[in-house]
């Protein structure tokens, strides 16, 4: 089912790799995106959390159309339009274009050095030409800097004149130059430090809010995901273990990699050293899954069970969904 | 009189020459070591903390000057070692990878790629002790087991890319402690790792400190790391030490605005319903480094024409706890 009020609807959504294949064939594929199913509601802030390696890149640029889809399908929905990813014609991927847009990771290397800070804002408009003259342009750009904190001084300047924080709002600025109504931000304060961090998450709130837009944020952190989203999701080696509101997820969180993602966070008292569950090992290759459910191999309830039989998608409670056979 | 530390760092002051002139990065930092104990530096990106780690060995590239007033002591039990002053390689091989070793951030560019994991360990085991091939190999394998690489005479003749992040930091950690420093600088050891193996690598640091009894410097950004690991903690921003005492006071009652605002800048997971409140403005450029106190410019104390004229003196929070601001109210300690 599709609900009416989701943005975008993944639906049994697979990314495969070829991975070493010859010229007689053979190789073997990497599923990255292992038949991922979510819906992120309009206008909410979506989070997606996992270690390095857990697919949560590839699943945003699968739903950016920026990474192949080998299976399933991804859906993107709003007042005017309505696309099935996989089988937009061309038109349809250019006016997509302008409805999705990515926020990178590192301001540093994202920003042309030798493009000045207007013409980096005013690119996205002038490439998908959405305006009539350079007067309007210029409107467009100075209207969004002035929404992102920027000064107008700045936009003749070069980014190397920016600190991380600055460089990180212009590139905020050129997302949205265009008024998406989707944005994919992956990793995009993990980068900062914590002063300017605190910064950027409130001026992505505030822009939420003021230009209606609903978010997918990925990131590693949880305690940011868990003070800036309002879902949350837990991948683990290419699929979703938990999936739930986020205040829910945080405060009983119901799957074990989940448990051990929470209290693996270092502790900020001193005197709270070495009570968390620690998880063994780490993520094994996505070359080689685990049989039956995919975290057996670290799970510290494991049994039997988990190495044959994989867990079932449940619903435990409305919108808290796990993929655990102990869960309850 | 107390036992002279293991490392004692006065007022320190780095500087870079460059096109654009003369750049301050350290700026008269002092601090101590004592022999076992583990001192956090924290800061953010520019406060020079990693400039300060590398002064330690000399490291840092040679454009660098130091300040005439500057001096980093090491008090082996052969006599102290002035580092500032060491001159040949021969001198400066004491201290680097000898007396102190140093653990990078980014292990994959800390080990040579073409080059066996064991044959880097065995190298510096033949430069530094009088070991033979065979024993170096021997404690080698013993060091690898020990910080948690299964299989480990196997694991020796593998090549840094079939190291997973975390068996690299593992590795890089049996390395630095082989030769049995006195101290252990260890540069943002767990910031590439995820959460989890970082839980794993600081659980094993903690086991080690214990084991081998070396001083460790321990930078970070992370002020949740530190609270792990740290007996003391000093924070700096833009190459000042801003505040410095005993983990449980900075980070309980933490006297500096900077920390204060650090602090609070951090989202915190028992506390959701709490706005995220960020330390206002940015960093200043190296190149126009603020008059007065280096923080001015973003503090929320800021007192106009007392912060910005004088460079504020270190204040005594507690016998244990020091703060360089004026708005800091400074405690008579009670003389019985």
């Amino acid at each position: 089912m599709s609900g009416q009020d989701s943005h975008v609807w993944v639906n049994h959504l697979s990314v495969h790799f070829g991975v070493g294949k010859g010229l007689l064939g053979g190789g073997s594929v990497l599923k990255a995106v292992d038949e991922v199913s979510l819906e992120i509601p309009r206008g909410s802030f979506f989070g997606l959390v996992g270690e390095s390696g857990s697919g949560k890149t590839t699943l945003g640029r699968a739903i950016l159309k920026a990474a192949p889809i080998s299976a399933g399908e991804v859906r993107y929905r709003d007042e005017d339009v309505d696309f099935d990813i996989g089988m937009m014609s061309k038109a349809e991927l250019k006016e997509y274009r302008r409805r999705a847009q990515l926020i990178f990771q590192d301001p540093y290397a994202a920003l042309s050095p030798r493009m000045t800070v207007r013409d980096i804002i005013a690119e996205p408009l002038e490439v998908m030409k959405l305006t009539k003259s350079r007067a309007e342009t210029d409107e467009r750009v100075r209207e969004i800097a002035a929404k992102c904190r920027l000064n107008l001084e700045h936009l003749r300047r070069f980014p190397h004149a920016f600190s991380g924080g600055q460089r990180q709002r212009i590139s905020i600025a050129r997302a949205l130059v265009c008024e998406p109504k989707f944005l994919v931000a992956d990793e995009s304060v993990a980068a900062l430090d914590v002063s300017i961090q605190a910064d950027i998450l409130n001026l992505l709130k505030s822009l939420q809010k003021d230009m209606d837009i609903t978010f997918l944020f990925i990131s590693h952190d949880l305690s940011v995901v868990a003070h800036t989203c309002d879902y949350v999701a837990v991948m683990y080696l290419g699929a979703i273990v938990e999936m739930a509101p986020s205040r829910e997820l945080f405060t009983v969180p119901k799957h074990p990699y989940t448990k051990a993602l929470l209290s693996a966070i270092p502790s900020l008292d001193p005197d709270d050293r070495g009570t968390a569950q620690k998880l063994e090992g780490e993520i094994p290759s996505p070359l080689n899954k685990p049989s039956g459910c995919r975290f057996h191999t670290r799970c510290p309830i494991a049994v039997e069970r988990c190495a044959a039989e994989i867990p079932a998608w449940r619903e435990l409670s409305t919108g808290h969904k796990v993929a655990c056979h102990f869960a309850e | 009189m107390m036992a002279a530390p293991l490392l004692s760092v006065r007022n320190l002051t780095v500087q870079f020459k460059t096109d654009e002139g003369l750049i301050t990065t350290v700026d008269n930092v002092s601090f101590d070591i004592a022999a076992g104990e583990v001192l956090g530096l924290v800061g953010e990106s520019g406060s020079g903390k990693s400039v300060t780690a590398k002064a330690l060995m000399k490291l840092n590239a040679g454009n660098t000057v130091y300040g005439p007033e500057s001096s980093i002591t090491l008090n082996l039990d052969d006599g102290p070692i002035d580092i500032l002053s060491l001159q040949k390689a021969k001198d400066l091989k004491i201290v680097r990878g000898g007396a102190i070793s140093m653990i990078f951030q980014e292990p994959m560019a800390s080990f040579a790629p073409a080059i066996s994991i064991g044959d880097q360990m065995v190298e510096q085991l033949l430069l530094h002790s009088s070991m033979n091939k065979k024993e170096a190999r021997e404690l080698s394998i013993e060091m690898l087991d020990r910080v948690g690489i299964s299989d480990a005479s196997k694991r020796i003749d593998q090549y840094a890319f079939e190291f997973s992040g975390g068996m690299r930091q593992r590795a890089m950690i049996a390395m630095a402690l082989s030769t049995k420093p006195k101290l252990l600088i260890a540069d943002e050891p767990t910031t590439a790792l995820d959460v989890t193996i970082q839980a794993q690598v600081i659980d094993l640091m903690k086991d080690l400190i214990g084991e081998f009894g070396m001083a460790i410097l321990f930078i970070t950004h992370d002020l949740g790391v530190i609270a792990q690991t740290a007996d003391r903690v000093a924070v700096m921003y833009l190459g000042r030490v801003m505040e410095t005492g005993s983990v449980r006071e900075v980070i309980r009652t933490p006297a500096h605005p900077y920390t204060q605002g650090l602090l609070n800048a951090l989202p915190k997971l028992d506390h959701l319903d709490e706005p995220l409140t960020p330390v206002p403005g940015d960093i200043p450029s190296p190149l126009e480094r603020p008059g007065g106190c280096v923080f001015h410019t973003r503090c929320p104390k800021f007192i106009p024409g007392t912060c910005d004229t004088a460079r504020p003196g270190e204040v005594s929070v507690s016998a244990s706890h020091r703060a360089a601001c004026v708005a800091v109210e400074p405690v008579l300690e009670a003389v019985s």
